[in-house]
C-alpha cells in the first residue's frame, strides 16, 4: 500500500475484520472447544471455557481406530491428485500453448461432466466396481476421485499456464533452446506455483469427498468421511464425542490449508485475474 | 509457432485427459440411460422389465417435482447471492491494511476445509439445535423463544450452511482479483474527488466482473449437486420444503431402491443442468474471454 | 491409450497395494453394524471372541443407521459379498429371507438353545419355521413417566393406560415456563422414526395402513383421530422443536428431566434409569403402551436388531460362530460380569427375565417382557389387513412410503400444514407409490 493510513483507521478496520473472521470461524472454534468438554458440560449451555478433558477423543479412538481411515484419506487424496496432475498437465499445457477453436468448448464440456448427480449413477458405478473387483480398494477409489476432480484440475492449470507469456518462449528459442530446455528451464519454474496450488486445492476436494468414499468402501479403503459417518447420531449424549470425531476428521486438512494458505491462494484464480 | 509438429504433439498431450473423461462420462451415462427405461428395483431384482417412458413420466409427475426444481434454483441462487455479496465485502475488508492480516485470512478461509457432512453436523448440533445450539443459547439470553431452524426455515437454514462453506472460496477469488486492481487508477479517482461508492461502482466492480463470473460458474456446478447437507439436517422436509432435485433422486435411489426411477431422474437432472449451463454461458460467459 | 491407462493404474498401484498385501491364513469377518450403545459395547468385547477363536479376525464397519441400511441393502441386493455379518432389523429379515439373500441359522451349535429366545421375537425373525437372523437385542414400546411429577400433579398412570389417561396426565405435568413438558414423542420424519411411533399409535386407535386390497387408509376416521390427538398432545404439552426430535433427542430431554411422559422403545428404559447419564434415574415409572378406549390393541411395536449372514458371504461358518457367541446366554453373562446386569442386551432371551439378579437390577424388566410378549406382528391392526409387521408394514416399498408419509406428518407437527392436508397428501402419495409397485391393480 502506497498510501499512508492513519492509525485510527487501521485500528477500525482491524476490529471489523477480526469480528467478521471470528464470526466465520466460530462454528469450527466452538466444535474444537466442545470436543474438549465432557458430555455433561457439552449440553450445559454456552461456555467457551472447556475443562480440557481428552475423554471424548479417547472414547472415539477406542470405538474406531483413527489411524487407518486417516492413512486412507492421505493416500486417496494425494494419490488421486498426483494422478490427475499427470493426466492434466500435458492437456492443459497443450490447450494453453496450442489452442484450437474448440479449446474453450472442450473445457466447458469437461466441467459439464460434473453435472451428473452422483446418486443417479451410483448403481452403474457400483456394479462396475463390484464386477472388476475394485470395490473397497484404494486403487479403485483413487482412480474415481481423479476422474471427479480432473475437470477442475485441467481448468485451473489451463488458466494458470495461459498467463505465461509466449514471448518468453520465443526469446528462449532465439537463444537456441531446444523444446526440452524450453520446458525444463523456462516453463517449469514459471508453472510451479500454479501446479502447487492446483495440487493443494485438489487434495482438499478429494479429502472432503463424502459420497463415493462412503458408498464404495467397507474397511480396507474407507477414509475419514466414512469414519465420521459412524458418529453422526449415536444413542444418548453425543455432542462432545461428535465434536471430537469432527475435529479428528477435519484437523489434518485444516492444518495443511493454514500452512499452505499463501501458496493455495496464489493459483486459485481460475483465470479471474487478467 | 503453430507448426504441424507442435499441433500433433498438442493433440497427443490433450488426448489422455479427453479420452479418460469421455469414458468417465459416457459409460455411466449410457448405463443410466438404459436403466431409465427399465422397471428395475434393487429389492426386487427378479421383476426387472422394460418400462418405456414410464420412469420419466413417473418422476416428472411426482407431486414434489416442481417444488424440487424451485428449491434447487432457490438454493443455488441464494447461496450465490450470499457468497458473492459477502465475498466482495469481506474481500475488501481483509484487503485493507490491518493488524494480524495473515491470521484473519486463515480464519476466513477455514470453512472451505471442512467436509460437507461434518459442516452440516456441526451446524445442526452445535449451532442451530433448538435446545443445545449456540443460537438457542443466544435466544434464551435475549429472553426470546429459541428458533427451531430446520422446522421453521428449512431451506434458509440449508442455504446458510452451504453459503458458509462456499464463502471462503468466493472471498479468495474475489480477493486475488481485488489485489490486481490498478492502485494508481484508484488513487487518481480519489484525487479527482470521486466518492467511495462511485469508485466501487465504476472501478472496483467492473474489474471484479471476471472473478464474479468464475465464482458463479464453479459454484453453480457444485451447488446443483448439493445433497449431503440436506440429508444430514432436514432429510428434505418438513414435507418436501427442502427437497431439491438431487435429493429427490436420492430418495428414489437410496430409500425406494428404485434404480429405474432414479436413473430417469438423473437424466432429467442432467438435461436441466445443461440448460442452466447454456443459460449461464450466455449470461456471463463473455466475461471469460 | 490402453498402455497409458495401464501405466497410470500401475503408478497408483504402487502407493495403493500396501494395504492389500499381507493376506493371512485365518478368516476375516467383516461385520456391518449400527452405532448404538449395545453394538459399540459388543465391538469393545471383540477381543474376548478372538481370544476364544484364534482362527477368526474381526473387522467392524460401524455406521449411522440410515447409511448402514443403504450400504447393506445395496450390497446384499447386488450379491456384493462385502460383509459377512449384517446388523438388520425385524423389517428386513422376512423380506430378505424371502428373496433367498440370507443364510438360515438353524445350526448355531448345541448349546445355543434356540428355544430360549422369546417367541414373539423368534417368530419375527423366522420364515417357515427357520431362523434367518439371531436377535442381539429386542424392544417393544412402552410408557416411561416421571413418578415424582405425576405425584406432584396429583395424577396416576395405571399399568395399562388409555390415551385419555396419558393426555390427562400430560396436561397436568406440563409447566412450559419451567421447561417442563408433559409429553415427548417422536416427530423427526422417517419410517423408523416418527412413523414407527405413529403406526403403533394408529394401531392402538384401531387404524390400519391398507385395506385387504392394499388401498391406503389415511382417509379413515381412525387415522384422523390418531393424527389429531398426536398433534394436540405435541402442540399443547410437547417440547419446542418436536418435529426434529427422534429417539436420541427425546432420550436426552427425558434424561435431563424435561419430559413428564415419554412413549418409546423399551430399550430406553435402561438409559433413563442409568444414574450416570440420567438426572431422573430413580424417578421413572413404567406402563404399557396406551390404547384407545374400546380398541383392544396396544400398538404391537416389535423391533429386534439382529445379526444375519448374507448368502454372498464366503466365511459363513466363521460368521455362524460369531453370531452364536454374540447372541448367546454366555455373552449376556459376559456383559453382566463386566458392566452389571442392567447393561445386558434386553428382550431376546426368556432366561434373562427369569434371572433374579437381572430382575433386581432392572426395574423395567417385567414391563419390557410384558410389552414384547403382547406384540402381535402377524396382525397389527384390529381390522383385516393384508400385511405383517407391527410399527411398520413388511413390504420392500415401506421405507420410501413410510418416510414420505413421515415427512407430511412432520410438516403438520411443524405447523406448516394442517392435519387434513397432511393426511390427504399421505393418501395421495401412498396410492401413487402402491399403484406403481403393482399392489393396487
Amino acid at each position: 500500500m502506497a498510501r499512508a493510513v492513519s492509525r485510527n483507521t487501521k485500528i477500525g478496520w482491524t476490529i471489523a475484520a477480526w469480528a467478521v473472521a471470528l464470526l466465520i470461524f466460530f462454528p469450527i472454534l466452538y466444535t474444537i472447544i466442545t470436543s474438549l468438554k465432557s458430555e455433561q458440560e457439552a449440553i450445559a449451555g454456552f461456555d467457551l471455557i472447556p475443562s480440557f478433558t481428552l475423554e471424548s477423543y479417547q472414547t472415539v479412538q477406542s470405538q474406531n481406530n483413527y489411524w487407518r481411515p486417516f492413512t486412507n484419506s492421505v493416500i486417496l487424496a494425494v494419490g488421486s491428485t498426483l494422478l490427475a496432475l499427470i493426466v492434466a498437465i500435458p492437456a492443459a499445457w497443450a490447450m494453453a500453448f496450442s489452442p484450437t477453436k474448440r479449446t474453450k468448448d472442450i473445457l466447458m464440456w469437461m466441467l459439464s461432466t460434473k453435472m451428473m448427480p452422483a446418486v443417479a449413477v451410483l448403481v452403474p458405478i457400483y456394479l462396475i466396481f463390484l464386477r472388476t473387483g475394485l470395490m473397497d480398494t484404494r486403487i479403485g477409489l483413487t482412480v474415481l476421485l481423479m476422474m471427479i476432480n480432473l475437470p477442475i484440475v485441467v481448468w485451473m492449470l489451463y488458466t494458470y499456464f495461459r498467463e505465461i507469456p509466449g514471448e518468453i518462449l520465443e526469446a528462449a528459442r532465439m537463444d537456441g533452446a531446444t523444446l526440452r530446455d524450453e520446458i525444463l528451464y523456462v516453463l517449469t519454474p514459471m508453472a510451479i506455483p500454479g501446479i502447487a496450488s492446483t495440487l493443494l486445492l485438489n487434495i482438499i476436494l478429494a479429502w472432503n469427498e463424502a459420497f463415493w468414499t462412503i458408498q464404495l468402501t467397507t474397511t480396507n479403503a474407507a477414509p475419514l468421511s466414512a469414519f465420521i459417518a459412524s458418529f453422526s447420531s449415536p444413542q444418548g449424549l453425543f455432542w462432545a464425542k461428535l465434536s471430537a470425531a469432527s475435529v479428528m476428521a477435519i484437523a489434518p486438512i485444516l492444518v495443511l490449508g493454514w500452512f499452505s494458505q499463501k501458496q493455495l491462494v496464489r493459483g486459485l484464480t481460475f483465470g479471474a485475474v487478467k | 509457432m503453430a507448426t504441424r509438429q507442435t499441433q500433433g504433439l498438442a493433440r497427443l498431450m490433450r488426448a489422455p485427459a479427453i479420452i479418460l473423461l469421455f469414458i468417465w462420462m459416457i459409460v455411466p451415462l449410457c448405463m443410466t440411460l438404459y436403466y431409465s427405461f427399465l422397471n428395475y428395483n434393487l429389492l426386487n431384482p427378479g421383476m426387472t422389465s422394460w418400462a418405456g417412458w414410464f420412469n420419466y413420466q413417473y418422476f416428472y409427475s411426482d407431486p414434489a417435482f416442481f417444488e424440487a426444481i424451485g428449491n434447487t434454483l432457490i438454493l443455488v441462487l441464494g447461496v450465490l447471492f450470499i457468497t458473492v455479496v459477502l465475498g466482495i465485502a469481506i474481500a475488501m475488508l481483509i484487503d485493507k491494511p490491518i493488524f494480524g492480516q495473515g491470521i484473519v485470512r486463515i480464519l476466513v478461509i477455514s470453512p472451505f476445509f471442512v467436509m460437507p457432512p461434518v459442516a452440516a453436523l456441526i451446524w445442526k448440533n452445535m449451532i442451530m439445535h433448538p435446545s443445545y445450539g449456540v443460537l438457542a443459547d443466544v435466544a434464551r439470553f435475549l429472553g426470546v423463544q429459541p428458533v427451531d431452524w430446520f422446522a421453521q426455515y428449512p431451506l434458509f437454514s440449508i442455504i446458510l450452511i452451504v453459503a458458509w462453506q462456499w464463502l471462503p472460496f468466493a472471498t479468495l477469488i474475489l480477493l486475488t482479483s481485488l489485489q490486481s486492481l490498478d492502485t494508481e487508477q484508484m488513487e487518481a479517482a480519489e484525487m479527482d474527488g470521486a466518492p467511495a461508492y462511485s469508485r466501487f461502482l465504476y472501478l472496483v466492480l467492473p474489474h471484479m466482473a471476471r472473478a464474479i463470473t468464475v465464482v458463479i460458474l464453479i459454484q453453480t456446478i457444485f451447488l446443483l449437486g448439493i445433497y449431503a447437507e440436506i440429508l444430514v439436517t432436514t432429510n428434505g422436509g418438513p414435507g418436501t420444503a427442502s427437497t431439491n432435485l438431487t435429493f429427490l433422486i436420492y430418495r428414489a435411489a437410496r430409500l425406494n431402491f428404485d434404480i429405474g426411477g432414479a436413473a430417469a431422474g438423473g437424466i432429467i437432472a442432467v438435461i436441466l443442468a445443461n440448460i442452466v449451463a447454456v443459460f449461464l454461458m450466455r449470461a456471463v460467459g463473455r466475461n471469460l474471454d | 491409450m490402453t498402455i497409458t491407462f495401464r501405466a497410470l493404474l500401475g503408478a497408483t498401484a504402487l502407493c495403493a497395494t500396501a494395504g492389500l498385501a499381507g493376506a493371512q491364513d485365518s478368516v476375516t469377518l467383516t461385520i456391518a453394524t449400527v452405532n448404538n450403545g449395545d453394538m459399540i459395547r459388543m465391538q469393545g468385547l471383540t477381543s474376548e471372541f478372538t481370544a476364544a477363536n484364534p482362527g477368526i479376525q474381526v473387522e467392524w464397519v460401524t455406521l449411522e443407521e440410515n447409511i448402514l441400511r443403504e450400504r447393506v441393502t445395496t450390497d446384499i441386493a447386488t450379491q456384493g459379498g462385502q460383509y459377512d455379518i449384517l446388523t438388520i432389523g425385524t423389517y428386513e429379515v422376512p423380506i430378505w429371507a424371502a428373496q433367498g439373500w440370507l443364510v438360515p441359522l438353524d445350526d448355531l451349535g448345541d448349546d445355543y438353545d434356540t428355544d430360549d429366545l422369546i417367541p414373539a421375537v423368534r417368530d419375527a425373525l423366522s420364515m417357515d419355521g427357520k431362523l434367518y437372523a439371531a436377535p442381539f437385542y429386542a424392544e417393544s414400546a412402552m410408557v416411561m413417566y416421571r413418578t415424582d411429577l405425576a405425584e406432584a400433579a396429583g395424577v396416576t398412570i395405571p399399568e395399562a393406560p388409555t390415551w385419555t389417561d396419558i393426555m390427562t396426565a400430560a396436561q397436568a405435568m406440563t409447566d412450559k415456563s419451567a421447561e417442563q413438558y408433559g409429553i415427548c414423542l417422536r416427530g423427526k420424519p422417517g419410517w423408523g422414526e416418527n412413523m414407527a411411533f405413529l403406526t403403533a399409535m394408529a394401531n392402538s386407535y384401531g387404524a390400519r395402513w391398507f385395506d385387504t386390497d392394499w388401498n391406503p387408509q389415511f382417509d379413515s376416521p381412525e387415522w384422523q383421530a390418531t393424527l389429531t390427538d398426536y398433534l394436540t398432545m405435541m402442540n399443547e404439552y410437547g417440547p419446542p422443536g418436536a418435529s426434529s426430535n427422534g429417539f436420541n433427542e427425546n432420550l436426552s430431554l427425558f434424561q435431563q428431566g424435561k419430559c413428564g411422559i415419554w412413549i418409546d422403545a423399551t430399550v430406553a428404559a435402561s438409559f433413563v434409569t442409568d444414574p450416570e447419564d440420567s438426572t431422573v434415574a430413580d424417578k421413572v415409572g413404567f406402563a404399557q403402551f396406551p390404547n384407545k378406549e374400546g380398541v383392544d390393541n396396544r400398538g404391537n411395536w416389535l423391533w429386534a436388531w439382529s445379526l444375519a449372514i448374507p448368502a454372498s458371504s464366503d466365511a459363513q461358518d466363521a460368521a455362524k460362530t460369531f453370531i452364536a457367541w454374540a447372541t448367546s446366554r454366555g455373552y449376556t453373562e459376559l456383559v453382566a460380569g463386566k458392566e452389571g446386569w442392567r447393561a445386558a442386551p434386553p428382550g431376546t432371551r426368556a432366561s434373562l427375565y427369569e434371572n433374579a439378579d437381572y430382575q433386581a437390577e432392572a426395574p423395567f424388566a417385567a414391563m419390557t417382557l410384558a410389552s414384547i410378549n403382547a406384540a402381535n406382528t402377524q396382525k397389527a391392526s384390529v381390522q383385516d389387513i393384508p400385511y405383517t409387521g407391527g410399527q411398520f408394514v413388511a413390504i420392500p416399498e415401506f421405507q420410501g412410503i413410510g418416510t414420505a408419509v413421515g415427512q407430511q406428518f412432520s410438516a403438520a407437527l411443524a405447523g406448516q400444514m394442517s392435519a387434513e392436508d397432511a393426511l390427504a397428501a399421505a393418501q395421495a402419495n401412498t396410492t401413487r407409490e402402491m399403484t406403481r409397485a403393482g399392489y393396487i391393480k
